[in-house]
């Protein structure tokens, strides 16, 4: 019995970590279905989280916090869109000039403005996404095998995670589903057939960054006001990139791409727990193994030995009407 | 660029980056102000600290040393059509290559260990270079994703190494030993000290040459022998490379390992020149800095020492600057350096049709 709330704690944590890399991966999702590469999502969710940590501070509120973050990695978004789109710039370099400039221009405003080492001030009570307790689940918790997975698994998380919960089908339906959708998954296929059948590939690649940089402000704000109680520097730690390799893991599909951010969530909240602990046969594991499995992993994907990963054919080809 | 025939060739080597470099600035002037302090000051505090004095002429060669060695390997891979964003993780791992030479042959002559620990880490950079680049040229994986990757990895391996298995034991921080000074390569101080030059003291050192050289040999390398038009061949087009009988894999593959060799001297210049300890990220984020570099350096290599020069400048103007301005912290620089990587390489084309016009204009009156 213990050991099975031990595992259920495992995924509870598992579930709260993969958060941030579920909405990057949709956000990347968005922007290289349109054919638009995007490294640079560590940097949109790094801004994001500081603009979260920021506004909540001063406003105490985590909601307005919220927007703000939106608003900050939808205006990064948008740089990235004018520099790929407007200007058919190499894109990325420009994913990295914004990762590159986020790194830079958050430490550079939170060491100013708050003097705390590059930290925004520790956040409490509305300023904060709280852990929501779902009804009856003191009652239902003492129950055997349901009670704690209701309790531990389902219930006690923020507002942020169950959003994302709800997000993950509407973003699969706007994908497959909608004429937009459509449009989109063409014009990261074929551009120069959107373009004759009358639609604005310009147009479409700039609202699938919109759509990224929404997703990307979302999770920097689960970042900052949610799974901590700061912004931090440099807090996204390759997030953004372990997302974008979920994304190839999840070869461009929704569904799949979430069930690899819950793998590499799983590892990260199992390293937690492995430091020191010796296991059957193999012994103790190093954590660092552990840590570097989603890399290692994504590159034998790459490499097509778990499979062949195929990205939309124009990805990462500007778009020129004249050729 | 159907308009690049419109304009003359220094406008597009020297006038168009000189725009992009001024408008980089001035965004990072108007950052400065929201911050509350005078850019024209910062700007002043900057340069007064980047080449003032002897000694921060010292700092920002040295600091030029690495981004030499890091534009070099970007802008080489880049005429291949690669785009190594692996430098930072070469570097992590040639480090390794090098200390294990300095530490463990340390009783061998000083020309021996000078060689083999240079050798060693070139080599060791070159293969953390090369598997991305083999994947690339025969798995077909994205070279920029897998040098992602591979970063990722080289942080973790070298972070288990250096506080598990090299860890000298009562070090606060995860680290090895100093290496004897037999293993180490000469300062700066020291080579100015024999022909009775009074150096002050900096963690400039015979890398610097090295630097210097790599930067010549890459010249050679590319525009002078038969592999050097194999390599921009490929990079130009796959297909022509195939028909002309150049074996695109090897090249893609080769291009990447000298690209990872030379990312890996940066490791020589950290570790056995200016710490000469091997400790953990001691790269700093100085292979990121490479792509700034070499988009700067337009991928030429006498572009790439001067863009080295100017960043080395930042970076050692940056630290005075937030030593004597205590509301800027030290990440000003890599503000600056986004900027700089944003509107000399995502954005360089931005002015571009608008200057052609205005040259088109003058001819045409």
């Amino acid at each position: 019995m213990d050991d099975f709330v031990q595992l259920v704690s495992l995924l509870a944590s598992t579930v709260r970590l993969s958060i941030p890399l579920i909405l990057c991966a949709l956000a990347g999702l968005f922007a290289e279905r349109a054919g638009v590469v995007d490294i640079g999502l560590e940097g949109k969710m790094l801004a994001a989280a500081f603009a979260a940590g920021t506004v909540a501070a001063l406003s105490g509120s985590a909601w307005i916090g919220l927007l703000a973050a939106i608003v900050v990695a939808v205006a990064f978004s948008m740089i990235h869109a004018f520099a790929c789109i407007t200007h058919r710039g190499n894109q990325v370099v420009s994913g990295m000039a914004l990762n590159v400039l986020a790194v830079g221009l958050t430490a550079v405003l939170a060491f100013a403005w708050f003097r705390e080492g590059g930290q925004t001030p520790a956040l409490s009570g509305a300023a904060r996404f709280a852990p929501i307790v779902l009804p009856f689940a003191e009652t239902i918790g003492q129950a055997p095998i349901i009670g704690p997975i209701y309790a531990r698994l389902i219930s006690g998380h923020n507002a942020l995670v169950y959003l994302t919960v709800a997000i993950v089908p509407i973003v699969s339906f706007v994908i497959f589903k909608t004429r937009f959708g459509l449009r989109l998954r063409a014009v990261g296929e074929n551009p120069h057939a959107v373009d004759t059948a009358g639609i604005s590939v310009a147009w479409l690649r700039y609202r699938a960054l919109i759509c990224t940089g929404v997703l990307c402000g979302v999770a920097g704000s689960y970042l900052a006001t949610a799974m901590a109680s700061a912004f931090q520097r440099e807090m996204t730690a390759g997030r953004g990139f372990l997302a974008l390799a979920a994304l190839i893991f999840g070869k461009w599909m929704p569904v799949p791409a979430v069930l690899a951010c819950l793998l590499f969530a799983f590892a990260d909240a199992l390293q937690g727990r492995l430091q020191g602990v010796a296991l059957p046969v193999v012994g103790v594991v190093p954590v660092q193994a552990i840590q570097a499995l989603p890399y290692l992993l994504t590159v034998l994907l790459l490499a097509g030995f778990v499979g062949k990963a195929v990205a939309p054919k124009a990805s990462g080809i500007p778009y020129a009407k004249e050729k | 660029m159907s308009s690049r025939g419109d304009m003359p060739a220094w406008a597009d080597y020297v006038l168009l980056p000189l725009i992009n470099l001024l408008l980089a600035f001035v965004l990072s002037g108007l950052v400065v102000l929201a911050i509350g302090e005078d850019p024209l000051r910062a700007m002043r505090i900057l340069v007064e600290g980047a080449i003032g004095y002897p000694e921060a002429i010292a700092f920002t060669l040295y600091y030029a040393t690495n981004f030499i060695f890091t534009g070099l390997a970007v802008a080489l891979a880049f005429h291949a059509g690669l785009f190594n964003i692996g430098g930072e993780g070469q570097a992590y791992v040639a480090g390794l290559g090098v200390a294990l030479v300095c530490l463990y042959l340390d009783f061998l002559p000083w020309p021996v260990i000078f060689v083999g620990a240079i050798a060693l880490g070139m080599a060791f950079g070159a293969v953390w270079a090369a598997i991305p680049g083999w994947l690339q040229a025969k798995r077909g994986s994205h070279v920029v994703i897998t040098t992602i990757m591979f970063n990722f990895i080289a942080a973790a391996l070298m972070t288990y190494l250096l506080s598990n298995v090299m860890l000298e034991p009562g070090r606060g921080a995860p680290e090895t030993r100093r290496f004897i000074a037999n293993a180490t390569l000469p300062t700066m101080q020291t080579m100015l000290g024999w022909i009775g030059i009074d150096a002050p003291r900096s963690p400039l050192n015979f890398a610097f040459f090295l630097a210097l050289a790599a930067a010549f040999l890459v010249y050679v390398y590319i525009w002078r022998t038969r592999w050097g038009y194999a390599l921009r061949v490929v990079g130009q087009n796959e297909q022509a490379a195939r028909y002309a009988g150049i074996d695109p894999a090897k090249t893609i593959i080769v291009a990447m390992a000298i690209s990872g060799a030379l990312a890996g001297l940066m490791g020589v210049n950290e570790i056995m020149g200016a710490h000469q300890r091997l400790l953990v990220a001691f790269t700093g984020g100085f292979g990121f800095v490479g792509i700034a570099v070499a988009l700067m350096g337009r991928n030429h290599p006498l572009g790439v020492c001067l863009a080295a020069l100017l960043f080395g400048a930042l970076y050692q103007g940056g630290a005075e600057l937030a030593f004597e301005m205590r509301a800027i912290s030290r990440e000003m620089v890599v503000v600056i350096q986004g900027l700089i990587i944003l509107f000399c390489g995502a954005l360089e084309n931005m002015f571009r049709p608008w200057i052609a016009t205005l040259f088109a204009r003058r001819k045409a009156a």
